[in-house]
Order: structure tokens, then sequence, then C-alpha cells
């Protein structure tokens, strides 16, 4: 029995009498058999996986432009229109006002010449990672809080940084874990806690901070996420949760308080 | 020409989502997948004279795809950040098949292997339209099939991808 034989049964596209052959074969052949098994599971799996995106809406910075039309005005500012697109499906926005943000009432004293569009990505994107794992019930965090030595060890490593994610209890929220995800100035630890309500808070800590000063508090209310963030050194903190703004001050209080060197 | 014009135009919105699937399963993120498909619409666009109206249009804007996947795997090598041990202590349980895991083994795929899975599994090309968008030979995409259906399977087993894997005849 050829391979591409055996391939080709996987994917049904055998004709009937060489189909028949091959279902002789693999009853003689259990292993065989098993393994095939597994690779039309992989079809299934693979449908399972990414057939969502046939329904998904198409941004309409996708739709190709018509031959009529000057088509070198798209690619510049077709990659915010992917990203507000990619942001609205996470629910981080709630209409078409994008991402203004709103308030930045706590100003810790720095003025808004600290306010470049670095700093202004921080809670940003604290806010997008927030809304993309918050609702993930399976997969919330890629290490638990189980392994806490193993999670903080790893984090720490890839940040460059001695992390200790803050203890929560008093406040009510214990750590669920956390994660290690990609951003625009270097990797970025984030820390997930959940309420005895199963209301969930992410602390998202990213390294390569370039502002070179530190700032006060902020706030921004990016949908229903409110936000608390500050930079300390080369590290930007920011406290995400759909909670009010003044339960988040007091846990952002209570982290900025555990993340001071001793 | 107008009418003409109009009827490409839908037919490659039409092709649209089957592109992006394809590409947010090849590149692993949706951001990057969207602007796989946004620059082989621009492409397709520049080039649809070369195009013949009694060709496959989606066979066609799947190879403009392969060739610019290629072109950019090429100037930008993969992020490395994830793999050393980010990813390794994690390897599911034998005998698991979840989806999450799927994606990641997926993606430690050679590129070149991933291409003709996703072409077969998902996209459900006749192998011989596989190998004319990519513009390889038939007995590749077989083996190239084979190779990539039996390292995912030892991947999502936790184990390490076969050195040799059989040889198709």
């Amino acid at each position: 029995m050829n391979e591409a034989e055996l391939q080709a049964w996987v994917d049904g596209r055998l004709p009937p009498d060489r189909q028949a052959a091959v279902d002789r074969y693999l009853a003689e052949h259990p292993a065989e058999a098993a393994r095939l098994q597994a690779y039309r599971e992989q079809n299934a799996a693979l449908h399972g996986l990414f057939d969502d995106v046939l329904d998904a809406p198409i941004p309409d910075a996708l739709r190709a432009p018509h031959p009529g039309a000057p088509a070198q005005v798209i690619p510049a500012w077709r990659r915010m229109a992917a990203m507000l697109a990619v942001a609205a499906g996470a629910g981080v926005i709630g209409g078409a006002a994008g991402w203004t943000l709103r308030g930045a009432g706590t100003d810790g004293g720095t003025g808004p010449a600290a306010s470049g569009a670095a700093l202004a990505a921080l809670p940003r994107q604290a806010a997008i990672a927030h809304a993309v794992y918050t609702p993930e019930i399976k997969h919330p965090v890629e290490v638990g809080a189980d392994q806490q030595q193993h999670l903080v060890a790893w984090l720490s490593k890839r940040l460059g940084k001695e992390l200790r994610p803050p203890q929560l209890a008093k406040q009510g929220y214990e750590l669920v874990g956390g994660r290690l995800l990609p951003g625009d100035t270097g990797p970025v630890a984030q820390f997930m806690y959940a309420d005895a309500s199963g209301q969930r808070l992410t602390l998202y800590v990213s390294s390569g901070q370039k502002q070179n000063r530190d700032t006060g508090f902020r706030f921004a209310q990016e949908g229903n996420v409110g936000v608390f963030y500050w930079i300390d050194g080369s590290f930007g903190y920011a406290l995400s949760a759909a909670v009010g703004k003044k339960e988040l001050s007091q846990l952002a209080n209570a982290v900025y308080e555990q993340l001071l060197p001793n | 020409m107008q009418d003409v014009q109009d009827e490409i135009h839908a037919r490659l919105l039409a092709c649209l989502p089957r592109l992006r699937r394809y590409a947010r399963a090849l590149t692993g993120d949706s951001a990057s997948a969207d602007d796989l498909v946004q620059d082989t619409v621009e492409r397709g666009w520049a080039r649809i004279a070369q195009w013949r109206p009694d060709g496959d249009l989606r066979a066609w804007l799947f190879g403009i795809m392969h060739n610019l996947h290629v072109d950019q795997l090429r100037r930008a090598p993969p992020p490395a950040v994830e793999l050393e041990d980010g990813y390794l202590p994690f390897a599911p349980p034998a005998g698991t098949l979840d989806l999450r895991d799927l994606e990641r083994a997926l993606q430690q795929l050679p590129a070149a292997q991933r291409e003709v899975l996703l072409l077969v599994a998902l996209e459900e090309m006749r192998y011989e339209d596989v190998a004319a968008t990519l513009d390889i030979p038939l007995g590749t995409v077989m083996s190239r099939l084979s190779r990539a259906r039996e390292n995912l399977r030892r991947l999502m087993a936790g184990q390490p991808p076969a050195a040799n894997l059989k040889v198709v005849k």
C-alpha cells in the first residue's frame, strides 16, 4: 500500500475500489489504522479551529480597491483600520469614538509632554490583552498559580527583571496565573487574578519603555474596561478590570505598594 | 469594461473569507493574516491582466499569497521568543486533541509543510491544484503532506518530530 494512497484515503479522495482495498488493509494493520484516523481527526480539528473566520465580517480595509479607485490611498490607513477591527472584535471599544482616552485625572505631576505615543499605547494594549484573555474559560493563562515558582522564574527571565505577582487576597482577588505576550517595546507579562464572583483583573507588565521618566498614576477607560497605568523606569504597568474607577484605584495602590523596591 | 471589472471585483470579494481563513491558519495571528490578505488583494489587482478569465481565480490568488508569504519569511525570521522554554514543558499529555495545542503545533511545522497541509485539509483543494498553486511537483505535495501530518501528530502527542519519515513512492 503506498503512502500517497493512504493520504488520499485520509482525505476521502480514493475511487471506490481503492477505498475498499485500503479499508481491508487497515483492518489488518491496526497501528496504521490508528495513524490514519489521527490524521482524519486533524482535518476535522483544523476546520474546528479556523472555520469561524469564514463567517467573520470582513473589515472594510480588506475590501479590494476597485481598479478605478486610487490604490495608493489604501496602505497608509489600512493597518490602523485593521487594528481597530481587531480591537472591536475583542469588545474593547464600545462605539465609533475609537481610541479616545478619557480622563487622566490622577496624573502624578508629569505634564502632557510625557504622554507620547508609546505611553498612550500602554493602557490600550493592556485593555486589549485584558479583553482577549479574561473571557477564556479553558486557557485564561499559560501557567497557573499552582506552579507559581515556575511562573515567576519564567516571566522574570523573559522580561529581564525579577517579577513578583502582587498578593491581592486582602482585596479579595486570588492569582489565577500568567502568560507571556509580545509587546511593541519588548516582552510583556500578564498576570491574571479573579475574585470569588469570577470578576477578573489583569496586571500587564511591559518591558523596554523608553520614556526615561517615571509617571504617576494615570487612568484610561476603554469601553467597559478601566485601566490604571504608570511607568517605573523601563517598565510600564497597567492594571485592568471592568470595575468602577474607585475600586480599581484601591487595587492599583495595593499593587503599586507591593512593587516598590524594598 | 466597467462591467467586467465589477464582476471580477465581486468574484474577488467572494474569495476573501477563504483567503482570510487560510492566512489566519498560516500566520498564526489575525493581524498578520489580514495584512497578508490585503497585500494579496493589492497584488492581485495590480496583476489582474495576467489572470485568464477561464482560470480558477481562487487558486490564482492563493498562489499570490503563497509567494508573498515566502517573501515575508525570507525577510523576517519569525520571533523565537516562545519556543525555548515557553512551550516545551507544557506539551499536552498523549491522546488529547486540544484545539489550542493544535494551533501551537501547527505553527511549529516548517512553513512548506504547513502550507500543503492547510491547502489540502482546510481548503480541500485537489492535490493537483495544490501542486499548481505552490508550483511544486505532485510528488512533493504528497511527501510534504505525509510529513506534515506525522509531525503534527507527534507534536500533539508530546513527542519530537520524526527525523526520518516514510518515503513516499
